[in-house]
C-alpha cells in the first residue's frame, strides 16, 4: 500500500531536521498570513488559476528566489564542513549528509534557480517587447510553471521524507545504479528533474511559437531587441536539448525500476553512454541560461548609455553561432574518460571556438559604451561585475578547454571556480540585473539604489574571496566534492577564506531580499509614473507601470529597431487612440495547477513504489486534458469601458509627474 | 580629501591582499605547477603558454573596460556623445580578427599536444618500462606489479628515470587516478581498462587521489607514490615479496569489499590474472547474477 515508505523516512540528523523545521515553519506563516489578511480568494484568483504570463512570471521569479536562499544554505554548509573537516576534524556532518548536500545545491541552483529565474524574466519581457498581449499556449505556460513547481516541491520533500540523492548533480553511473544507491535519493532527482525538464520543454515550444508568430507589425525578425533573440536561441536549444535528458532519466530509471541495463557495469550496460548523453543536454544547458543574460545585457548596456546597442546584426550572428555550436562541445566534460587524442582535440578545439562569438559580444557591449552617457544604476553595475568575473571564467574555460591541461585541472576545484565563475558571474549577474531593471515594470515603482549597490558589492566581493581560494586549491591538487582531506595538505587556510567569501555573498543575498522589502515598504519615494523610469529603448516601456494585463490598449507598430526610442524621438509617433477596440484574452483556469499537484503525486508515487499513487493521479491528468480540450468558451472579451477607464488613468499618473 | 583616504585605504588592503596570497603561495606545495615528472612538466608549459596567450585579449579588454566606463560616465560632459553610432566595419573586423588569430594558434597546439601527451601513448626510452595495473575499489587503491608478481594497497613505489606504464580499472563506481605532480588524471572504470603513462625525474614521495565520486568513502581515496633509486625500490620488493598477504582471487574478493581502511598492505605474491579477471567480472553475462548480488552487498 505505501510501497517502500515506512516511519525509517522521517528519522533525520539535527541539521535536516533544521531545514525541515524551517520550512514547515515558512509554510505555515504563509498560511497563517493568508487567513488573517483574508487573502485566499486573492492568491487562487490573482496567482494559481492565472495565466496571464506576466504573474506567472512573477510567480517563478518569487519561487527562484526562495529556491536561492535553499541553494544558498546548502552552498553554506559545504564551505563550513570544508573549512572545518582537516585532519583529525570530521567536519560537522558525515560524509553521505555532505554528498546529498552538495548534489542538492547543483541541483537546485541550476534547475529550481537559474531556470526558474530564466523563465520568469522571458515570461515578463518577451510578450511585452514583441507587442503581443500573451504567449501562443497560455495554459501550456501555466502547466509547464505548475510542473517546475511540483518538481522543486519534490526536491525538497526528499529533505523531510527519506533522503536526497548522494550522487552528485548529474548522478553519474554506476555510482547512481541500484547496485551503489539503493534508497530512493536517486530516484527523488530523477522525478523531480523528469518533471520540471518536461515543464521546461513545454515552454521551449511555447516561447519559440510566441516570437516566431505574435510579433506585432513592423516586428521583423531583425528589429527584434536582443533579449528576445537571445531568448529565440535559448529556446531552440531547451526544445533539442532536453528531450535528451528526459531520455536519459527515463533510461536510468528503467535501470533502476525494472532491473535493466542501460548504463550498469555489467550485462553489457555502459555507464559512458550516460555520461555523453547527460553532456548533450548538459553543455547546451548551459548556453540555455547564458544567453538570455546576454539578451538582458544588451538591452541595460544601451539603456544605460543612452545609444543605440553597437553592431546589432553581429550580436544576432553571435548568438545563433554559440546557439549551433555549443552542441559541439559536450566532450570537454570527459576529456579523462581516454577517447583518444583525434576526439579530445576536436572537441577541445571546437570549445575554443564558441570563445570567439562571446568575446566578440564583449567588446560591442564595451563600444556601446563607448562615445555615450553611462549611467552607472544597479542594472550596469552588475554588467561591469559581469565583464571582469564572465572574462575570467572564460579564459579558465580556454584554458581547459586544451585536453592535456585539463588532465591536470578536471574534476579539481579550479573547476568548480571556472564554473561559478560562468554560472554566477555570467547567469546570476545577468538576472539580478534583469531584475532591477525590469521591476519597475511590473510593480510600478523602482527598487533601491542604495541597497541595491551595497548587495552588489558584497556580491562581486564575496564572489572573489570565495572562488579565488578554490582555483588555488585546485592547482594545489585539491579535488571536488571532499567531505575531508588530510591536514598535511596545507590546504584548510583557503577553505576558510573561501568561507568567510561565501558569508560575504550570503549578506549580499540578504541585502537583496532587504532592497526588495525596503523598496515595498518606501515604494511612494520611488514611484514610476510615467512607465519609462530608465529612458528605455523598447515597446516594454510604452505601456505604464504596472502594465495593464492586456499590456497594449493598442498593438503597436514598429519602425526601427528602437521602437519606443524611435517614438519618443523621431517622427514614427505612436498615435494615441480615440476609439478602443475588443481585446479577447484567455479566461482563468485551475487546469495548470491541478496538473501540478498531480504530477508531484505521480512523482511521490514513483519514488516510494506506490504503485496506486503513481498510476492514478496520471489518468486524472489523461482525463483532465481530454475535459480540457473539449471545453469552450476558455476565453473572454475584455469591455471597451474597462479599458477605456484603465487608460485614462493611466494618462493621469503620467501627467501628475 | 575623502576620496583621497579611500583610495590609499583600497591600495593598501589590495597590497595586503596580494602580500598574503603570494606568502602562502611561496610556503605551500602548488602541485600542478610543480611538476616532477616529464608529462606532468609538458602539461604544466602548456597551462602557461594558454594563459599567456588568454591574457592577450583579457588585459586589453580589462584596460578598455575601466577606461570606456570612466571616460564615458555620465558626469563627463566633455565626452563626445555620438548616440546613433552604432556599427564601424574597421573595428568589428578587429574584434572578429583578433580572437581568432588568437583561437587558431591556441588550435594548432591543441591539436599537437593533445597527441604528444596523449595519455594511451608510451613515453619513448632506453629503459624498459615498468608496469603497474591499477585497480580502483570502494575506497582503496590497489596496484599490482605484473612482472614482479607483487602487489600493494594505497601505494605506489616506483623508479625514478624510468617510465611506468599504468593499466587501470575499477571494481567500483567510476574514480579517476590523479597524481598532479606527475601526471594528469584519467578515469577508472569497471570492464573497461584505461592507460596512463608517466615518469618521475626527481626522488620524493608524490600524493594522489581519486578525482571522481565514488561514494561515501571517496575522500579517503589517496595513495602515496615514493619515488626512490634503483636500490631503494630493490629495497622496496624485497619487504613487499617477504610480505605474509598473498593475494589469490578469494583475497581480492575480501579486499574489494566497502572499506575506509587506508592502511598500506603487500602481498608478496598475487594471481597472476587477477586484474583480467576483474575486467571480466563486468564482461561476462554468464557472471551476471552472483555480480548483481555481490555488488547488492557491497552497496550496504
Amino acid at each position: 500500500m505505501l510501497g517502500k515508505l515506512s516511519l525509517e523516512a522521517f528519522k533525520h540528523d539535527q541539521i535536516v531536521m533544521f531545514g525541515v523545521m524551517s520550512m514547515i515553519g515558512a509554510g505555515l506563516l504563509a498560511v497563517i498570513l493568508l487567513t488573517v489578511f483574508k487573502k485566499w480568494k486573492w492568491l487562487y484568483k490573482e496567482w494559481l488559476t492565472t495565466l496571464d504570463p506576466k504573474n506567472i512570471g512573477i510567480m517563478y521569479i518569487f519561487v527562484a528566489i526562495l529556491m536561492l536562499l535553499k541553494g544558498i544554505s546548502d552552498a553554506g554548509l559545504m564551505r563550513v564542513q570544508q573549512a572545518t573537516s582537516s585532519g583529525a576534524s570530521e567536519g560537522i556532518m558525515s560524509a553521505t549528509h555532505f554528498q546529498q548536500i552538495f548534489s542538492a545545491h547543483g541541483t537546485t541552483m541550476i534547475f529550481f534557480v537559474a531556470m526558474g529565474l530564466m523563465f520568469g524574466l522571458i515570461n515578463l519581457i518577451v510578450p511585452l517587447q514583441i507587442g503581443a498581449r500573451d504567449v501562443a499556449f497560455p495554459l501550456i505556460n501555466a502547466i509547464s510553471f505548475w510542473l517546475f513547481v511540483a518538481g522543486m516541491l519534490l526536491i525538497n520533500t526528499s529533505l523531510a521524507i527519506g533522503e536526497f540523492s548522494a550522487a552528485g548533480w548529474l548522478a553519474y553511473p554506476p555510482l547512481s545504479e541500484l547496485a551503489y544507491s539503493p534508497g530512493v535519493g536517486v530516484d527523488y532527482w530523477i522525478w523531480a528533474l523528469q518533471i520540471a525538464g518536461i515543464g521546461s520543454l513545454l515552454s521551449g515550444v511555447n516561447f519559440i511559437t510566441t516570437i516566431l508568430r505574435m510579433r506585432c507589425p513592423g516586428m521583423k525578425l531583425m528589429r527584434m531587441p536582443l533579449f528576445c533573440w537571445s531568448v529565440l536561441g535559448s529556446m531552440t536549444l531547451v526544445v533539442s536539448a532536453f528531450p535528451i535528458l528526459t531520455v536519459t532519466l527515463a533510461l536510468l530509471a528503467l535501470d533502476r525500476y525494472m532491473g535493466m541495463h542501460f548504463f550498469t557495469s555489467g550485462f553489457g550496460g555502459n555507464p559512458m553512454m550516460y555520461v555523453n548523453l547527460i553532456w548533450a543536454w548538459g553543455h547546451p544547458e548551459v548556453y540555455i541560461l547564458i544567453l538570455p543574460a546576454f539578451g538582458v545585457f544588451s538591452e541595460v548596456v544601451a539603456t544605460f548609455s543612452k545609444k543605440r546597442l553597437f553592431g546589432y546584426k553581429y550580436m544576432v550572428y553571435a548568438i545563433i553561432a554559440i546557439t549551433v555550436l555549443s552542441y559541439l562541445v559536450w566532450l570537454h566534460h570527459f576529456f579523462t574518460m581516454g577517447a583518444g587524442a583525434n576526439v579530445n582535440a576536436f572537441f577541445g578545439i571546437m570549445t575554443m571556438i564558441i570563445a570567439i562569438p562571446t568575446g566578440v559580444k564583449v567588446f560591442n557591449w564595451l563600444f556601446t559604451m563607448y562615445r555615450g552617457r553611462v549611467k552607472f544604476s544597479v542594472p550596469m553595475l552588475w554588467f561591469l561585475g559581469f565583464v571582469f568575473t564572465f572574462t575570467i571564467g572564460g579564459v579558465t574555460g580556454v584554458i581547459m578547454a586544451v585536453p592535456p591541461v585539463d588532465f591536470q585541472l578536471h574534476n579539481s576545484l579550479f573547476l568548480v571556480a571556472h564554473f561559478h565563475n560562468m554560472i554566477i558571474g555570467g547567469v546570476v549577474f545577468g538576472y539580478l540585473a534583469a531584475i532591477n531593471y525590469w521591476f519597475p515594470k511590473f510593480f510600478g515603482f523602482k527598487l533601491n539604489e542604495r541597497l541595491g549597490k551595497l548587495s552588489f558589492y558584497f556580491w562581486i566581493v564575496g564572489f572573489a574571496t570565495a572562488f579565488i581560494p578554490l582555483y588555488i586549491l585546485g592547482i594545489m591538487g585539491a579535488t571536488r566534492r571532499l567531505n575531508h582531506y588530510d591536514a598535511s595538505q596545507g590546504w584548510q587556510s583557503l577553505f576558510i577564506v573561501a568561507a568567510f567569501g561565501a558569508l560575504l555573498i550570503v549578506i549580499g543575498i540578504a541585502l537583496l531580499v532587504a532592497q526588495i522589502i525596503v523598496s515595498v515598504i518606501k515604494r511612494k519615494q520611488n514611484i514610476d509614473y510615467n512607465g519609462d523610469p530608465w529612458d528605455a529603448r523598447n515597446l516594454e516601456w510604452s505601456t505604464a507601470s504596472p502594465v495593464p494585463f492586456y499590456n497594449f490598449a493598442v498593438l503597436p507598430e514598429v519602425h526601427d529597431r528602437n521602437a519606443w526610442w524611435d517614438a519618443k524621438h523621431k517622427k514614427h509617433k505612436i498615435t494615441e487612440p480615440t476609439v478602443y477596440d475588443k481585446i479577447v484574452l484567455p479566461k482563468n483556469t485551475s487546469i495548470g495547477f491541478l496538473i501540478g499537484v498531480l504530477a508531484f503525486m505521480i512523482g511521490f508515487g514513483l519514488v516510494w513504489h506506490i504503485t496506486w499513487l503513481a498510476a492514478a493521479p496520471f489518468i486524472v491528468i489523461v482525463c483532465l486534458l481530454i475535459y480540457r480540450s473539449n471545453q469552450e468558451n476558455t476565453e473572454y472579451t475584455v469591455p471597451m469601458s474597462v479599458i477605456e477607464r484603465i487608460e485614462k488613468a493611466n494618462k493621469l499618473k503620467a501627467q501628475a509627474s | 580629501m575623502k576620496t583621497k583616504i579611500r583610495v590609499v585605504l583600497a591600495i593598501l588592503i589590495t597590497a595586503f591582499v596580494i602580500g598574503l596570497t603570494f606568502n602562502y603561495i611561496s610556503t605551500h606545495n602548488l602541485a600542478v605547477l610543480n611538476p616532477k615528472g616529464v608529462i606532468a612538466f609538458e602539461e604544466r608549459k602548456l597551462l602557461f603558454i594558454t594563459i599567456l596567450l588568454s591574457a592577450l585579449v583579457v588585459v586589453p579588454v580589462f584596460c578598455l573596460t575601466i577606461f570606456i566606463s570612466w571616460k564615458y560616465r555620465e558626469s563627463n560632459k566633455k565626452a563626445k556623445y555620438s548616440p546613433h553610432w552604432d556599427h564601424d566595419p574597421k573595428l568589428e573586423f578587429a574584434w572578429w580578427a583578433i580572437p581568432v588569430v588568437i583561437i587558431s594558434i591556441l588550435a594548432v597546439l591543441t591539436w599537437q599536444y593533445s597527441h604528444s601527451l596523449d595519455p594511451f601513448k608510451p613515453l619513448q626510452s632506453n629503459k624498459q618500462p615498468l608496469h603497474v595495473q591499477v585497480i580502483a575499489l570502494q575506497w582503496r587503491w590497489l596496484f599490482i606489479y605484473p612482472d614482479q608478481h607483487v602487489a600493494a594497497v594505497n601505494t605506489m613505489p616506483i623508479q625514478i628515470n624510468r617510465p611506468i606504464n599504468l593499466h587501470i580499472t575499477s571494481d567500483a563506481p567510476m574514480n579517476s587516478i590523479w597524481i598532479p605532480q606527475l601526471a594528469g588524471q584519467i578515469y577508472a572504470m569497471s570492464g573497461m581498462s584505461t592507460k596512463l603513462h608517466l615518469d618521475a625525474r626527481h626522488p620524493g614521495v608524490y600524493k594522489g587521489v581519486s578525482a571522481n565520486i565514488s561514494g561515501k568513502g571517496f575522500a579517503g581515496m589517496t595513495f602515496s607514490v615514493p619515488a626512490t633509486n634503483n636500490k631503494e625500490f630493490n629495497d622496496w620488493m624485497k619487504k613487499a615479496k617477504k610480505s605474509n598477504n598473498v593475494l589469490t582471487y578469494e583475497k581480492y574478493n575480501e579486499l574489494a569489499k566497502p572499506s575506509t581502511n587506508r592502511q598500506v598492505i603487500l602481498y608478496s605474491d598475487v594471481d597472476n590474472d587477477l586484474y583480467n579477471k576483474v575486467i571480466m567480472k563486468y564482461m561476462q553475462p554468464s557472471n551476471g547474477n552472483n555480480m548483481t548480488e555481490m555488488d547488492m552487498n557491497h552497496a550496504r
